[in-house]
């Protein structure tokens, strides 16, 4: 099965006919994704690498049957976009863009709360299942079909992890990136559940960073709920505190928000946690043995 | 985004939350003006830099007359403030507001922030006021009064009576600090906040509320469309290659060690700066020079870590996704061609197009100390490190 996204999966692009949606979706579907339409206001009518362009989310879902979306607006529009998103009825949006002002996004979890959705992101380089069905930015080509679930708030950082499993043949059964922002769509617990019901996971690396308590979140939920293994590791040990960095999310505010201090509390409650962020395909293969 | 206390007291006052009387001064004869414009026998001088812990600097003194008022802010104005946040080079004063002094009867905590746990805007209260609220929440956490705010109708008046009466107010100051709560919220959501805090809110001679410290913090994403809160920014404050680098589209955060970090991502960044340290080395900067980086952005980068005088060498660690490796090697042979590198550099390449980018590296005929993994990457860097010692 993976999580969130599998080759059932039918995908819109919002922000179908930019640069970068372009470069994308096509990449996705030359990778195995089924890519049904896209949407561009005011391009409704048009055809885009083959596929109907609609004015409206609305419209993209009646005509196509759509159940997955990859935002690919800018930030100042991409709240209203994975409203519109929610609003036609997808169940899971993806939201790419970094750089959404965190009010937006405190309106948009609202405006999600009664909603049965997955936002995925923002901040993200998306989700994957490998050889199935890819919504983002990522290099697929680093990704393989397996059985480890991986889950990460950083992009290169889960390319990294991702191709340290690869070198020693641990595959994929779906990758989440849930992004670098504070106020996030999907956090660590609601995939960390997601994995544990999922059939074709039998383990999962976690990666987090510094700032917030939701990766210690997830290991208190994963110590009292979850069978299958947790690999961990929390970047930004030798970051500053008080700094923002890069990541809008990534930044330490008090004790209990430091690299170390996440990582001795998820070890605590049963993670199995690696130190050294050159050693997580390594740690992985010797704990999922 | 930081501004200063007097610009985050003119902010408040326009929405109606009470501030002292005050005005901010650039020079002695400024403050000495503005002090007698003021009226009153006493007066408030306090230092306008952006770190906290002011007051056990020395950056916040009481004027008994207009002499003291010339005699403090000529002490201030042009000194370096140390305080328990600027670390012990201190920051230069190049301003300080002048208030008129008040009888504080009573002192309370008020704060609103976005709160990662409720994922909203919370408001955060507490009857210990003029204390480090993080200190409070730690010892006596019964005594921080937390209350998040639905976002589809905003802060209503009985979650702010609520807090008021939770803090101890009682009477008609309960209706006042609600009204001076609403006003909170109000500035906090019109300007894209992502902090404000009043420390303390004081209950004044007469039983009147006032805010008599204000700092307040924003969005950057959101300073597109907040052009007022852009215009309050003050480079002085910040590190001039930390602004340099802005510029440049990268992120650049200075940091005391010795081994430069070129790095694509943010997680990738940081985890390379801790595979640095895990390994006994100390990182000399974060930066992340983001995706798409051109052969520009590249050497834009190298100029930046290069001005740091600790520098001895450089990790350059790029995990290619959106980014080419290549487009990446051509930024490195460039940069070596027209700066003048005088420490080693260790490349690790990987991901999109690495196939294209390691060649051209191995025929620029410069000296990269090439790595094949990060492991091997940070092992390199503390090898190379300990032959030139």
């Amino acid at each position: 099965m993976s999580v969130f996204v599998h080759k059932h999966s039918r995908v819109i692009i919002q922000g179908f006919t930019g640069q970068h949606a372009t470069f994308h979706a096509e990449e996705a579907m030359q990778n195995g994704t089924t890519v049904v339409g896209g949407v561009t206001p005011g391009k409704g009518g048009q055809v885009h690498l083959g596929l109907p362009v609609f004015d409206t989310v609305h419209q993209a879902v009646d005509a196509t049957g759509a159940d997955v979306s990859g935002i690919f607006v800018p930030p100042p529009f991409a709240a209203d976009a994975i409203m519109e998103a929610l609003e036609a009825g997808i169940g899971v949006v993806v939201v790419i863009a970094d750089g959404i002002p965190v009010q937006d996004m405190v309106r948009v979890k609202r405006y999600a709360a009664d909603r049965n959705a997955v936002i995925i992101g923002p901040n993200t380089p998306g989700i994957i299942t490998p050889d199935a069905c890819k919504v983002g930015i990522m290099p697929s080509h680093i990704y393989t079909p397996g059985r480890i679930g991986v889950v990460s708030r950083s992009g290169t950082l889960n390319y990294e992890a991702v191709q340290q499993m690869s070198e020693l043949g641990m595959g994929q059964s779906t990758s989440v990136g849930i992004g670098g922002d504070p106020v996030n769509g999907t956090d660590f617990v609601t995939v960390l559940r997601a994995f544990e019901e999922d059939p074709e996971t039998d383990a999962v690396i976690m990666i987090g960073e510094i700032g917030g308590q939701q990766e210690v979140e997830a290991a208190r939920w994963a110590k009292a709920n979850m069978q299958k293994p947790v690999v961990g590791f929390i970047a930004g040990v030798s970051a500053p505190p008080g700094r923002r960095m890069g990541h809008a999310g990534a930044i330490i505010s008090g004790a209990e928000d430091t690299a170390n201090a996440k990582m001795d509390l998820m070890e605590e409650l049963g993670v199995n946690v690696v130190r050294n962020p050159a050693l997580i395909g390594e740690t992985a293969n010797r704990v999922f043995s | 985004m930081n501004i200063h206390e007097y610009q985050a007291k003119e902010l408040l006052k326009q929405y109606g939350v009470p501030v002292p009387d005050g005005r901010v001064a650039h020079n002695v004869d400024h403050a000495v003006a503005v002090a007698e414009d003021l009226g009153g026998e006493r007066w408030i001088v306090k230092a306008q830099i952006h770190a906290g812990g002011r007051g056990k600097g020395g950056g916040v003194k009481l004027a008994e007359s207009i002499e003291d008022v010339r005699s403090l802010t000529d002490q201030m104005i042009g000194s370096h403030l140390v305080t328990p946040q600027t670390g012990s080079e201190g920051r230069l004063v190049q301003r300080v507001l002048i208030e008129q002094a008040c009888d504080i009867q009573q002192e309370f905590y008020l704060g609103m922030v976005i709160d990662r746990a409720t994922q909203r805007i919370t408001v955060i209260a507490s009857a210990s006021g003029g204390m480090n609220i993080e200190e409070v929440a730690k010892t006596n956490p019964e005594k921080v009064i937390r209350e998040a705010v639905d976002p589809a109708v905003g802060l209503m008046s009985f979650q702010c009576r609520k807090i008021a009466a939770k803090i101890g107010l009682t009477g008609k100051q309960i209706a006042a600090a609600a009204k001076l709560m609403q006003a909170l919220y109000r500035a906090f959501r019109d300007k894209d906040a992502l902090l404000v805090e009043i420390n303390p809110l004081a209950i004044v001679n007469g039983g009147s509320l006032l805010a008599v410290d204000a700092k307040m913090s924003f969005d950057g994403n959101a300073l597109y469309r907040r052009p007022q809160i852009t215009e309050l920014r003050d480079f002085d404050e910040e590190d001039p290659k930390e602004v340099e680098a802005t510029g440049h589209g990268l992120n650049y955060i200075a940091l005391d060690g010795n081994v430069g970090c070129i790095v694509n991502g943010a997680g990738l960044a940081m985890a390379t700066m801790d595979a640095i340290s895990f390994h006994g080395g100390k990182p000399a900067n974060f930066l992340d020079v983001g995706g798409g980086a051109s052969p520009e952005k590249v050497g834009n980068a190298f100029r930046i870590v290069l001005q740091d005088p600790n520098v001895r060498i450089i990790l350059v660690n790029i995990f290619a996704g959106i980014n080419r490796c290549d487009w990446i090697a051509e930024g490195l042979v460039q940069a070596m061609r027209d700066l003048e590198i005088n420490v080693p550099i260790v490349v690790r390449l990987a991901g999109t197009n690495v196939e294209l980018g390691t060649p051209i590296l191995a025929e620029s005929g410069f000296p990269f100390i090439m790595a094949d993994n990060l492991d091997d990457a940070a092992t390199k860097v503390m090898a190379t490190l300990e032959q030139q010692s």
